[in-house]
Parts: structure tokens; C-alpha cells; sequence
């Protein structure tokens, strides 16, 4: 992974003293709280229903070993013994106190890490696919240039009060596991014909308030030219987007308000002036970062653990159950990538405490190249695990409640912190998950459902991405009470597509009945087991879905 | 009234020529002396303001476009650029664009809601001189604009970004 030289380090240690300055003034009373928002927020310190929250940059996603055991020190010392991973790859602390986050910065910046624009109207943490590196569909690794990304965009000093927030996705493999789809920019690495590799251009996909995909301008850039066009995209939009609604103001709706051929010809002309100046990729910093994500050393004889693994296969049916749902392909033969579930039923979605946050360090240490990674719907990555080492491995997660064999099945939701932490939610999403997993609590019947995604926001703002959910699920607030409504058929893969209303919204206590119903009308009209759902609907509609789930209305 | 120009604390010498939309720009009287006019006075009074021999500089809201002035840069000593709210970073991408595209090189200085802590990214995109907002402390200000001694951008004072500048 990317390991930082003196100037990564000194601008996060300058910006973790700067900081400790400005708290000082907070806490003496020479800046009021509102002189203090402004820069809390550029620290990723929002004020939240209870407490202040501490919003953690993963960049892409990835952490070592040792930044994960610093994340359980801040859970541990710092806050309620607890983090929650988020779907921007990111890690939020609910309860720390004003006066300990210039020492949590300390300590991160320790370790490499920092909460630098993880809020504000600024270009977020990049993400990527977190199988990044070693999907066996990858066209190239992205994550050097989400790191030659991350350098560019931070403290950019024309780029830090845009309209609204920017999030930017990279993916370098055919399977889209980024939803690059559903950000400000998404960039996919594409190889044209004679062999040259670059980037298609992705702008104004995002959810919220106002869900919409993004619209590819342009098919082919050279890779040199990745910070030139993206300056030029947000030259076009800070001077552009709309500053006068916050719920105008993202990219997308520049892009629909001009249309995606003005938007492209605005970018290209500004593009045509900038391009081939000193921005331009040199070659040699493009393979510097490479370096750092260089291919390890694999183990050549990797593969000569398959024999044992296929007697626990065929002799542990547990274990054959977390191996098919709970790991995934790996380039090189003898490897597989595993998912550690935070998923586990009567546990909020994402969160993990400080006693697993070590355990998990320690075991990525021992099994996974003292790496993992964050991914996007909110589940951690051992992703160079031997596959002579997976029963012991698995053995050792499913003592740690980390091993539900559940990974992109029903109860393998997303779901934003809701009512119970954010100031911004209308209702709760958490006991709602609580509700499906106490309903759909028989692994068997959730394998039978196939790949099944549930995604659930607790208000419009969509953290929870349920506009691209097989099932999305919003939080509304009614008269005072937390009422649900479901949308059905988004997803943010390759087959991208936004839900659509069911119909009027459901009382809390009969969420998990409705989405039994819906699944009741998958399993009757599906053609054979291997038709998922999303297909299913995809071919009958939402009608029969419809009337099942209001039949008694 | 004092402002922050080339880093130093220096009494303003410019008088302002900002009257509000009701009145006609016709009407307002032309004082010997520097003038920052609004750009409404500007495009009325283009002429006059140019044979004048005293400076003259034009004040550009945040939604107003710098193409107005680009024909007029030879003409004019001052752009000021306004920052209705700090949020509000539309002035960024002006200063910049001027500096490096057009290559003006007269005062441009920072207008409206101005804090301390935007200084160093003001100062990077080709703003000289600052007015300050309410609760600013000139003297305190000084320090504000070399907060980071590392530069990932290239910018209006450094043209080329790290990865040219520096053996990583």
C-alpha cells in the first residue's frame, strides 16, 4: 500500500497542529461555535444528535494492520468501545469528546492517517472496488491513481469551497463493485483497441434527494491527462453550480441543467487550455505510485492447500456455506479474497468494537499480507488469503461473530446510522434491520433467495443508497411517528438502474412483513432458482409485488 | 479603513463607487482619486473612468462573470473579487483565471466574507490584497497564510506540482 515520504507526512501533521490550535481557541472561548463550524468541518467533526461525530478517511479503502489496531484505540480510548464503517469506505466515531480529537488526529497521523476532507464542500475520500489489485476481471489496479487522486484534491486551494460535496470512484475491473455510476465523477479504466489503457469519464451520478446515474463525457482519456480533466470538470462546476440551493448545487444537476453535450463542450474547451500544462502525469510519477501497489510476493506453492480445504469442504457444511457466499475469486491460484461480515444479526450494519477491530489487525497480519479493506456496503476484506488457510481463518472469524455467511443476501444490508445518531435523519433504519434479520433468520431460506440487496436510508439524504437497491427502504417522518416506504429494482452494478416507488409508505412495525411478501412473490414467479431478483421484477413488473404487500388495504 | 496587502497591514486608498440597483449609474458622481466601481458603473461609464487620469478598478460580484472585464484588464488597477459567504468559492476560480489565462497583474483583492483561515488557499490562487470580514484580526492574519509548507498543486506562484518539484 501506499506508505507516505516526508511531505504526505508533514501536511497531515501540519494540519493536526493547526487544528489543536483552533480547538484551543474553541475551548477558551475565543472562537463562538459558529467561527468554529467552518473549520471543524474541514476536520470531518460534525455535531450530531448526542454528541460530536469523527468522520476517518479511509482512502480506497485501504488500511494496514497497524492503522486498524490505531482505529481501536480511538474506539477504545476515545470513544464507546465501538466505530462504524461507512459506505464511502470511511470509519465514524459517535462519541468523542471536543477536547480528545486533536489527540486522535495526533494518533492517526501516526499511523498515516487523518479526517481531511472527509466533510465540507470539498472532494471527498476516493473509493474504489475493493477487490482491487486482485480481481481476476481487472483491466488495471486504480488504486495508484485514486492515490495520484488523493494528493491532487487535497487542500486543492481552488477546489475547496465548491457548490457541495465531490466524491470520486475509480474501478479498473469489468464487474462494477464502485458503483462509479452513482458519484459526482466515476472513472472506469477501459483498454482500447490497440492495447492502450485510460480512463471513460463518468459525471453527475449521485443519490440524495435527487437520485440520477451519471452520464459518460467522454470514452477515452489518456492516462496523463487524469488531473488535468478532472481540474477542468471542476473549474466548469465551481464557477457554474448552482450556490444559491444546497439542493441544487451537486454536479448532477449542473449537468442536467445544461445538458450532458453542454456540460461535455464546457469541459473540453476548458480541457483544451489546460491540457499538456504542468499537470500532466509524468511517467515516473505514475510508476512511483504504482510501486507502492506493486504485486506482493505470493506464495508459488499457494495452491497445494486445495486438497485439505476440499476434505473440510466436503465435511463441514458450515464452513462449505461461508466459503461459497463469503469469499470470492483471486487472480492467483491458491488465493482467495474473504468478506468478513459486519452483518452479524443484533448488531447495527457496519459497526465493529474495539476487541474485533484487534482481532481482525491481528488475523490480517497472520493470514491477509497485513492489509484489508473497507467496502463499499459496509464489510471489511482479508483480500490475499491462502486457501490452505481458510478453515483455520474461518474458524477463528466465527468466534469473533464475524463470520455470518451472508454476504450479498438480505440480511447483508446497507443502512445508514439513522434517527439513533445522525441530526439529519427523519427515522430510525437500525431497529429496522434488527426487525429483517429477526425475520429472515434462517440462512438456508436466505441462500435459496440468491443475491438479494436491501439497502436503507433514515431520511431523502439517501446515505443508505436505497434508490439503488434491489429493495430500498427510506425512513419518513409521520405526525411524529417513523413510517417506511420501498422502493424496488436500483442497482448501482453493471446492470445500473434507480428503484421505483412501491407505493405509500408502511407502518415501522410491518416492514419486515412487506418485504416477506415481496420476497413470497419472487420465489412463486421466478423462473428457476438461478433467476435472481432483480431479474424476476425486471421481467413481471412491480404489479404483483404491489398487490401482495397492500392486499389488505 | 486598514487591509491586508502583499502581507502588510496598509490603509486602504481606494474609494468606493458601489451604489445599489435602484440607482442609475449615470447619476453617481465620479471623485478624483482611486474609484472601485461596480461593474453596472463600469459598463456605464467605461470611458470616462478610462480617460481619467486617477486608477480605477472594478468590484465583481460572485455572480457576475469575469468575461465582462476581460476585454478592459489593460484598464483597470484593482479587480476586487466578493465572497458573499466564506462557502461561496466561485472567486477562487477568478483570481486564478486571471493571473494565469490572462495574465493580469493588478491588485485583486478579496472582498465580503474574508476569514483567516481562507487566506492561504486566497493567496495561492493569485489574491494580493484582502479586506477583512468581521472578527478578523489583522495581526493575527499575517500568520494565516502559509499554513502548509507542502503543496500538492501547482498554483499561481508555483507552477509546477510536487510530483515535478520535488525527488519523491
Amino acid at each position: 500500500m501506499y506508505a507516505y515520504d516526508e511531505y504526505d507526512e508533514q501536511i497531515v501533521r501540519e494540519r493536526a497542529a493547526q487544528f489543536k490550535d483552533q480547538v484551543r481557541r474553541r475551548v477558551a472561548g475565543k472562537l463562538t461555535e459558529e467561527q468554529f463550524v467552518p473549520l471543524r468541518l474541514m476536520n470531518g467533526l460534525y455535531k450530531q444528535r448526542h454528541a460530536y461525530m469523527l468522520r476517518v478517511a479511509v482512502p480506497y479503502g485501504l488500511l494496514s494492520s497497524d492503522q486498524m489496531r490505531c482505529l481501536a484505540h480511538i474506539a477504545r480510548d476515545y470513544d464507546r468501545g465501538y466505530g462504524h464503517f461507512t459506505t464511502r469506505q470511511n470509519i465514524q466515531y459517535n462519541w468523542p469528546e471536543l477536547k480528545d480529537v486533536p489527540n486522535i488526529l495526533d494518533d492517526l497521523a501516526d499511523v498515516e492517517m487523518h479526517a481531511i476532507q472527509t466533510s465540507g464542500n470539498c472532494v471527498r475520500n476516493v473509493t474504489t472496488d475493493h477487490l482491487a489489485g486482485v480481481a481476476p476481471d481487472e483491466i488495471e489496479d486504480p488504486r495508484p491513481y485514486c492515490e495520484i487522486m488523493r494528493q491532487w484534491s487535497t487542500f486543492h486551494p481552488e477546489f475547496t469551497y465548491l457548490p457541495r460535496k465531490f466524491k470520486i470512484a475509480f474501478t479498473g475491473a469489468k464487474q462494477e463493485r464502485a458503483a462509479v455510476i452513482v458519484h459526482d465523477i466515476g472513472f472506469r479504466i477501459v483498454e482500447k483497441e490497440d492495447g492502450e489503457v485510460g480512463f471513460s469519464v463518468i459525471v453527475g451520478g449521485g443519490l440524495g434527494r435527487t437520485p440520477v446515474l451519471g452520464k459518460t463525457i467522454r470514452d477515452f482519456l489518456p492516462k496523463k491527462h487524469l488531473l488535468s480533466y478532472t481540474e477542468a470538470i471542476l473549474r466548469v462546476y465551481n464557477q457554474f453550480g448552482d450556490r444559491d440551493n444546497k439542493y441544487k448545487a451537486r454536479i448532477k444537476i449542473l449537468v442536467k441543467t445544461l445538458g450532458v453535450d453542454e456540460f461535455r463542450r464546457r469541459v473540453e474547451e476548458e480541457w483544451a487550455r489546460i491540457k499538456n500544462g504542468t499537470l500532466t502525469l509524468t511517467d515516473e510519477e505514475i510508476e512511483r505510485v504504482k510501486g507502492h501497489f506493486a504485486s506482493p510476493e505470493y506464495n508459488r506453492d499457494a495452491a497445494d492447500g486445495r486438497a485439505s480445504i476440499d476434505d473440510k469442504l466436503a465435511s463441514d457444511p458450515q464452513f462449505k456455506l461461508w466459503y461459497e457466499h463469503n469469499t470470492d475469486d483471486h487472480r492467483v491460484d491458491g488465493y482467495r479474497a474473504v468478506y468478513l461480515s459486519l452483518k452479524t444479526p443484533d448488531v447495527p450494519p457496519g459497526d465493529a468494537t474495539a476487541d474485533q477491530m484487534d482481532a481482525i489487525a491481528d488475523l490480517a497480519e497472520q493470514y491477509s499480507l497485513d492489509e484489508l479493506r473497507v467496502t463499499h456496503e459496509q464489510n471489511l476484506v482479508f483480500a490475499d488469503v491462502e486457501v490452505g488457510d481458510l478453515y483455520e481463518l474461518w474458524q477463528k472469524l466465527d468466534e469473533l461473530d464475524l463470520a455470518t455467511a451472508n454476504i450479498g443476501k438480505l440480511t447483508d444490508m446497507i443502512c445508514c446510522p439513522g434517527f439513533d445518531y445522525c441530526a439529519l435523519a427523519n427515522a430510525a433504519s437500525i431497529p429496522i434491520a434488527r426487525q429483517l434479520n429477526a425475520k429472515f433468520d434462517e440462512l438456508d431460506y436466505l441462500y435459496d433467495l440468491g443475491e438479494l440487496k436491501i439497502k436503507m436510508s433514515g431520511c431523502i439524504n439517501a446515505c443508505g443508497h436505497h434508490h439503488v437497491g434491489h429493495i430500498g427502504i427510506l425512513g419518513i417522518d409521520k405526525r411524529g411517528e417513523d413510517w417506511y416506504q420501498i422502493m424496488l429494482g436500483g442497482s448501482a452494478e453493471n446492470d445500473a438502474s434507480l428503484g421505483q416507488w412501491l407505493g405509500p409508505a408502511i407502518a415501522k412495525e410491518d416492514v419486515s412483513d412487506a418485504v416477506e411478501k415481496l420476497v413470497e412473490v419472487y420465489l412463486e414467479k421466478r423462473r428457476d432458482s438461478d433467476e435472481p431478483f432483480l431479474k424476476t421484477l425486471r421481467r413481471v413488473g412491480q404489479e404483483p409485488f404491489k398487490e401482495r404487500v397492500y392486499a389488505d388495504n | 479603513m486598514q487591509i491586508i496587502k502583499d502581507q502588510k497591514i496598509v490603509d486602504d486608498r481606494w474609494t468606493r463607487v458601489l451604489p445599489d440597483e435602484e440607482t442609475d449609474p449615470e447619476d453617481v458622481e465620479l471623485k478624483p482619486g482611486p474609484l472601485l466601481v461596480s461593474l453596472a458603473v463600469w459598463k456605464a461609464r467605461r470611458d470616462e473612468l478610462v480617460e481619467r487620469d486617477d486608477d480605477a478598478g472594478v468590484l465583481l460580484r460572485a455572480d457576475e462573470l469575469l468575461d465582462e472585464l476581460l476585454d478592459d484588464l489593460e484598464h483597470l488597477a484593482l479587480i476586487a473579487l466578493d465572497f458573499p459567504y466564506f462557502r461561496d468559492g466561485r472567486s477562487y476560480s477568478k483570481a486564478r483565471l486571471l493571473r494565469e489565462r490572462h495574465e493580469f497583474d493588478g491588485e485583486i483583492r478579496a472582498v465580503g466574507d474574508v476569514h483567516h483561515d481562507q487566506l492561504t488557499f486566497m493567496h495561492r490562487c493569485g489574491f494580493d490584497a484582502y479586506e477583512p470580514a468581521e472578527f478578523f484580526d489583522l495581526q493575527d492574519a499575517l500568520d494565516a497564510f502559509d499554513k502548509y509548507s507542502v503543496k500538492y498543486q501547482p498554483d499561481v506562484h508555483e507552477k509546477n506540482p510536487l510530483f515535478r518539484r520535488a525527488k519523491r
